[in-house]
């Protein structure tokens, strides 16, 4: 009886051995650390924004839509526009691009983003500094494209 | 003695009744207005039925040749077809009319007509189809599972249905495959009260045409409002008693 209860008290430990050791090999035990944002602070504190993002979204968005009520401050545009990065060239990159922003925290956690298969993921152009003709034209919207393909 | 009293009374009711009736008329024809309408809504605010959103299109001013709408539609939203006419969105098109008898042809822009009573939302399943206060009859995307059946009951053929995987939307114009739309009478540019006009009205006017008039409806001193009372005009379908929001003119 004793002996089996020793192992059993040791299981955890072994775990979080084991899961040290994984970590150390680099794979994803440790949630990733987004690139920068502009600014000095986003709209909520952070700790409320990992939990709530999505309530804030999903509650303007139907203001948005159905109360026609635009800049509030839980706006997905406002948070493309703060956290998309831009490249050596100055060009954004899309938030759901691979390390991004969005895509990095949502690939560690396994849950799947439906924002971007009608938002686009870049700023807007006034936002980039370009006018709306640059910014049609500009390569900006060669990295809109989806990380990876939907298979479902 | 009592119908005395009563003929006196409507007497006196009848003088009452008529003297208002006159200062009103006064007032109509001076151009006073009894209730003030806002021309644009604050931009903090939900939208509210005080305003409807409408177009009138004469049509004797538009040029069969011209499309200048339909591109500046695809340009404002970020619509581009695949080489497939009859599946690639399309939010407004231009159809010519041709009289059997005279020959006579008629050339107008056709869109979402944006009913009072829309049949596109009597059945949609999921409530993705509606019409907000201020008129604009709208998709919300979100809830919309893309049966279509809207695109079956709108009898302007006026809604799409997106097949593919889409990129490169624009900012103020989420589109995305599964989800039926239709002309949005360029709600993020009304939504901004800054009396921005739809986009296809801007190109016409730009044309040179001034065939598509954007406004108020519900505003006496709109510009629509006021060519509306001015002549006649007309909706389309008329005998399905939808009062649409978008009228013509010299069809």
């Amino acid at each position: 009886m004793t002996p089996r209860l020793n192992f059993l008290g040791l299981l955890p430990a072994l775990i979080l051995l084991c899961g040290i050791a994984a970590a150390e090999e680099g794979s994803a035990l440790l949630p990733p650390i987004p690139p920068p944002a502009k600014g000095d602070e986003c709209v909520e504190p952070t700790d409320v924004m990992r939990r709530d993002h999505m309530r804030f979204l999903q509650h303007q968005r139907d203001d948005t839509v159905h109360g026609g009520i635009r800049g509030a401050k839980h706006s997905l545009v406002g948070c493309i526009d703060c956290h998309a990065q831009t490249d050596a060239h100055g060009v954004a990159i899309a938030v759901n691009a691979k390390g991004q922003f969005c895509e990095s925290c949502h690939s560690f956690a396994g849950v799947r983003m439906d924002c971007f298969g009608c938002h686009t993921a870049v700023p807007a152009p006034d936002q980039a500094g370009m006018t709306l003709l640059e910014w049609t034209t500009s390569p900006v919207l060669a990295v809109t494209k989806p990380a990876s393909p939907r298979t479902d | 003695m009592a119908d005395g009293s009563n003929a006196l009374a409507d007497k006196s009711r009848r003088r009452f009744l008529t003297r208002t009736g006159a200062a009103v008329a006064l007032g109509l024809a001076a151009g006073v207005r009894f209730i003030d309408f806002p021309s644009a809504r604050a931009e903090s605010g939900p939208v509210s039925s005080s305003q409807r959103w409408g177009m009138l299109i004469d049509s004797s001013k538009c040029a069969s040749d011209c499309s200048a709408c339909v591109q500046a539609c695809s340009d404002e939203h970020g619509i581009s077809g695949h080489g497939r006419p009859q599946t690639d969105a399309q939010w407004i098109r231009k159809v010519t009319l041709r009289d059997k008898e005279s020959g006579r042809e008629t050339s107008l822009p056709l869109m979402c007509q944006h009913c009072e009573d829309p049949p596109c939302v009597d059945v949609c399943p999921t409530g993705a189809s509606f019409r907000r206060a201020d008129g604009v009859v709208l998709v919300d995307k979100h809830i919309c599972i893309g049966c279509r059946y809207c695109m079956l009951a709108c009898p302007y053929k006026a809604r799409s249905f997106i097949h593919e995987d889409l990129a490169d939307q624009k900012p103020w114009s989420p589109r995305g495959k599964g989800t039926v739309e239709s002309c949005t009478l360029c709600v993020h540019r009304i939504d901004e009260g800054k009396g921005r006009i739809p986009a296809c009205a801007e190109a016409c006017e730009r044309e040179g045409h001034g065939a598509i008039q954007f406004g108020d409806l519900n505003d006496p001193a709109s510009s629509v409002a006021q060519a509306l009372v001015q002549r006649e005009s007309q909706e389309l379908r008329a005998d399905l008693r939808l009062n649409t929001g978008v009228r013509y003119q010299n069809l």
